[in-house]
């Protein structure tokens, strides 16, 4: 016997196993209540099926709308990010240039899509203008964020050589800097196209156009065979959208 | 600003270079460049070579002292001046430097970047007279087969060709090479160097070439610099270089015993 006792873990452990008890009696979790809860589940379940397709033209203008959301706010958070990454990355830019750049970045990522879907739906009024601007801004803290680290990875050497040469700046990012990121900035802004496919069906919620507003809608008038087609059709649109990413990336080789 | 360039293609005076303040790397060198020839710059490693040459084009900042080249003071120009001077001046590289995912064509017009437009240069568009110029470069160099192949595809030797090429395409009149084989074996390296003697005495364009294996020095230059200590203390001809100024400017004398068969060749 030797191996010294790690007090300070074991306490840690049990200050961790009676929190975890004490939440599950706050929030009144017995095995009752999970019970209970499969019941319910269960009547649910019965209710979605089978999926009603009959309003198809409501669920597909919702998914249409959906989808431009997705792609206009990408591609708008795209263009933005750009820049905005390239201000921001330290080993090209001096530190005057890069904190309100990064400050940018890190407000655009600090809340939830939908949180600032809400802003954007009180700031410019109900509909799809909302949800673009929302996720606009969510791509651009992302997509910023990713495109500043590939930057800030880039070898320096090509980036000297092509400043040898007395190219100007933006000859130099095109020659030095571009061709090293090109290929991963096409797999990150597939990624944020996948994801503002998902965030685009969620915005709708809070009235920021979009599938999700159809789908709220059918939720509170209780028509869950219409709510289990929006479902499915969601499904179907992402798998779609997986399918559409994983095409661009492949004709970009990235 | 002084003027009195005296036929020289590069007068450097009193250069200082201190990454830190109080410990200078370069202490205060002076040397006139001819309008033709190499200049071999020999000296154990640390001891400023490479920042000696990225000086003159301002990869590096010099600290103090003047750089004269085409009649003006290198140090004091500003950054649109700075990036006219530097078309002039061709820099290959110990590491190659080239644009990995570019290919071999892309990576030799890039020496055309300071006269064309950025707009241009994103699309590529490039004047024919500077493509067909690429071309016959490349076929100077011996690299007609791997024009469109990406140049992470190319061997060392291949790739310093590149680098050689992407120099020469900037018509320059002066070309800097910092270490250009220390990546390479023997055999490519006196590939490389033959290379770059004949293009530089070809077109006259006078090279300063940073090279830390002696025999090569001696072999391929028209003079010799030998520094240490950031200070210079060999300049003459090949032939004056004494196994005493090798002494003086590596220290010590054991590794001297028999290096005329060790190196290169």
């Amino acid at each position: 016997m030797g191996a010294p006792v790690n007090w300070p873990a074991r306490i840690a452990w049990l200050v961790f196993a009676l929190y975890f008890a004490y939440a599950l009696s706050h929030l009144q979790l017995t095995p009752a209540r999970f019970i209970a809860g499969l019941d319910f589940g269960y009547k649910f379940l019965a209710k979605l099926f089978p999926p009603d397709f009959q309003r198809w033209e409501l669920l597909l203008k919702g998914l249409k709308e959906s989808l431009e959301i997705a792609i206009l706010a990408s591609v708008l958070g795209l263009i933005i990010s750009l820049p905005v990454s390239l201000l921001a990355a330290r080993n090209l830019m001096p530190a005057w240039v890069t904190w309100p750049a990064r400050m940018l970045m890190v407000v655009c990522r600090s809340f939830h899509p939908v949180i600032i879907a809400i802003l954007f739906v009180k700031a410019v009024g109900f509909g799809a203008l909302a949800g673009i601007l929302a996720l606009t801004v969510a791509s651009l803290g992302f997509l910023g964020k990713l495109f500043t680290e590939a930057i800030e990875e880039i070898s320096l050497k090509q980036v000297e050589a092509v400043r040898a040469t007395g190219a100007p700046f933006m000859s130099v990012i095109a020659f030095g800097v571009a061709p090293q990121v090109f290929s991963r900035f096409i797999g990150f802004a597939s990624y944020e196209l996948d994801s503002n496919l998902r965030n685009s069906t969620m915005v709708g919620i809070v009235g920021a156009g979009g599938i999700g507003g159809t789908l709220f809608a059918a939720f509170q008038r209780f028509d869950y065979d219409f709510v289990c087609a929006i479902i499915l059709s969601i499904i179907g649109m992402i798998i779609v959208g997986e399918v559409l990413t994983h095409v661009v990336k492949k004709v970009f080789r990235a | 600003m002084a003027q009195n360039t005296d036929g020289a293609a590069l007068v450097i005076r009193s250069l200082v270079k201190a990454y830190v303040r109080g410990k200078p790397v370069l202490n205060g060198i002076t040397l006139d460049i001819a309008s033709d020839g190499i200049t071999a710059i020999i000296g154990p490693s640390g001891t400023g070579k490479s920042t000696l040459i990225r000086c003159i084009n301002r990869l590096v900042e010099p600290t103090s002292g003047e750089i004269i080249f085409a009649g003006r003071n290198l140090v004091t120009l500003n950054r649109r001046e700075l990036r006219a001077a530097r078309r002039q001046i061709g820099m290959v590289f110990q590491e190659y430097n080239l644009v990995e995912r570019l290919t071999v064509m892309e990576n030799v017009l890039s020496g055309r970047l300071g006269y064309v437009s950025p707009f241009k240069a994103w699309l590529r568009r490039f004047p024919p007279a500077d493509i067909n110029e690429a071309y016959a470069l490349l076929e100077t160099v011996g690299l007609t087969p791997h024009v469109h192949a990406r140049a992470d595809a190319l061997s060392g030797g291949q790739r310093q060709r590149v680098g050689i090429a992407r120099a020469l395409m900037q018509r320059p009149k002066l070309l800097l090479a910092d270490e250009p084989t220390s990546s390479l074996d023997p055999k490519t390296s006196v590939e490389i160097m033959t290379l770059m003697r004949d293009l530089s005495a070809q077109r006259g364009i006078p090279a300063i070439v940073n090279i830390h294996n002696v025999a090569l020095a001696r072999r391929f230059a028209t003079r010799i610099v030998g520094l240490s200590g950031g200070a210079v203390v060999f300049d003459g001809a090949p032939d004056a270089l004494s196994d005493a100024y090798l002494k003086q400017i590596y220290g010590g004398e054991s590794w001297l015993d028999g290096h005329s068969e060790n190196d290169s060749d």
